[in-house]
């Protein structure tokens, strides 16, 4: 099968989640987003190995999945710690750094 | 299961097979369909889902490609470890936290359809461009040069790899110390046990005169035994603490500027108490104040059931 359309719907969900960063106002859904992104990139390094025959893609993506999973540790603390405490998981909220 | 993820890499092998296409497509329109979800769904939890529904489906397209061990992996610290975290925290929060529709800044909507809708046509023509003509190696040969994709993806990590593997533990491990700490909240003023909390209640008892002992349940000798209805005290008059406290305020006070409505439940402990027969009372729905026909209704077909009862029968329903 052509290769190029694993790299064209990893591109798609790419947009996609880049739209969900952009759109959405609530901190864990912008955070999902971001977690789409980085798995279509995965998706483009999969097909990438494939395409070229050796296994260092795979191994970029296993290396991606890991960074991610530590990052969704961390940033979910720290949306649990700001609702904690302003009340609200909301993106718009926190500009107390604007003053 | 390592003979099943062999059988699956064996088939994925095939260039260009009909069960590649018809899975890819398949798969393909389920990630879009979640992906469209996570971003259009109103609900938090419906995002959430697209994206698990996102995630297998693109497990199932690893496993396509040549990589089974990913597309397991994928379904575990995606699916099962990412998506329910996830779920924890958004039941952590409040499932009812919606989005907030106010466009804060003018035209950023629009503006960001724009953007991302610009920068896929030129991501996509761009891969379009570059990939006109180019032939698949496949993986057959890499994955048969140490006796499998999981052989061959160990002997990267631990060789090539290893620094980086190495560096990546590291970075988890900092990330759960992290988490812990992030999630740790110092505690400002000693935990009250049980028995400083009954010395405090006596103390309570001597300075203010409050009731040491435990509160009266709502509801008692009153018309219903819901919990915003004040129970009534032996003389008819409805008691103040036997509501609970985030209910005190709203429901019972609301009972309160009605006083005809406990005037009715007092006439009746009364006549109860002087060992009359009486009439029941209007049932009254206690959170609204006003007569719910669905209410009476039920009322009246359980009163000419229980008529044999006597007056017995007007504790079947509700109380």
């Amino acid at each position: 099968m052509d290769p190029t359309n694993y790299i064209i719907l990893s591109a798609i969900l790419f947009c996609l989640g880049g739209l969900g960063v952009l759109l959405r106002r609530n901190a864990i859904v912008v955070f999902m987003s971001v977690e789409m992104m980085l798995n279509a990139a995965n998706l483009a390094f999969v097909s990438f190995a494939r395409m070229h025959g050796n296994l260092e893609g795979q191994a970029i993506a296993f290396f991606v999945m890991i960074v991610a999973a530590a990052e969704v540790v961390v940033g979910l603390a720290i949306i649990m710690t700001i609702f904690r405490t302003r009340r609200s998981v909301s993106v718009d909220e926190p500009h107390l750094l604007r003053n | 299961m390592r003979q099943l993820l062999l059988v699956v890499a064996e088939t994925g092998e095939a260039e260009s097979s009909m069960g590649e296409e018809v899975t890819f497509w398949i798969c393909a329109t389920l990630c879009v369909l979640g992906a469209f979800g996570l971003v259009f769904s109103r609900k938090t939890v419906h995002s959430a889902l697209s994206v698990a529904v996102t995630m297998i489906s693109l497990a199932v397209l690893f496993i396509l490609n040549d990589a089974p061990f990913l597309g397991l992996v994928q379904i575990i610290v995606y699916t099962g470890a990412v998506m329910m975290l996830f779920l924890f925290v958004l039941m952590l929060v409040g499932v009812d936290s919606s989005d907030s529709l106010v466009e804060t800044l003018k035209g950023q909507r629009w503006a960001a359809v724009l953007l991302i809708v610009g920068f896929g046509i030129l991501l996509i023509g761009a891969i379009g461009a570059a990939m006109v003509g180019f032939t698949s190696v496949g993986l057959a040969e890499a994955n048969a040069e140490y006796g499998g994709n999981v052989e061959g993806l160990a002997r990267q990590m631990f060789t090539t790899y290893l620094l980086a593997l190495e560096v990546v533990a590291t970075l988890i491990i900092t990330a759960g110390v992290g988490a812990v700490v992030l999630a740790h909240r110092e505690r400002w003023s000693p935990k009250l046990g049980q028995p400083e909390q009954s010395v405090l209640r006596m103390k309570r008892y001597k300075d203010t005169g409050e009731h040491p002992g435990v509160l009266p349940n709502p509801g008692v000798l009153a018309s219903s035994n819901a919990i915003g209805t004040p129970a009534l005290l032996p003389d008819g008059s409805p008691s103040d603490l036997s509501i609970p406290t985030p209910l005190r305020g709203t429901v019972h006070s609301r009972i309160a500027d009605q006083p005809e409505e406990i005037e009715a439940d007092v006439d009746e402990v009364r006549s109860i108490a002087a060992g009359e027969e009486t009439e029941r009372p209007e049932v009254l729905d206690p959170i609204s104040g006003h007569e719910d026909p669905q209410t009476e209704r039920a009322d009246e077909a359980g009163r000419s059931e229980n008529d044999d009862n006597g007056q017995d029968g007007r504790d079947g329903g509700d109380r």
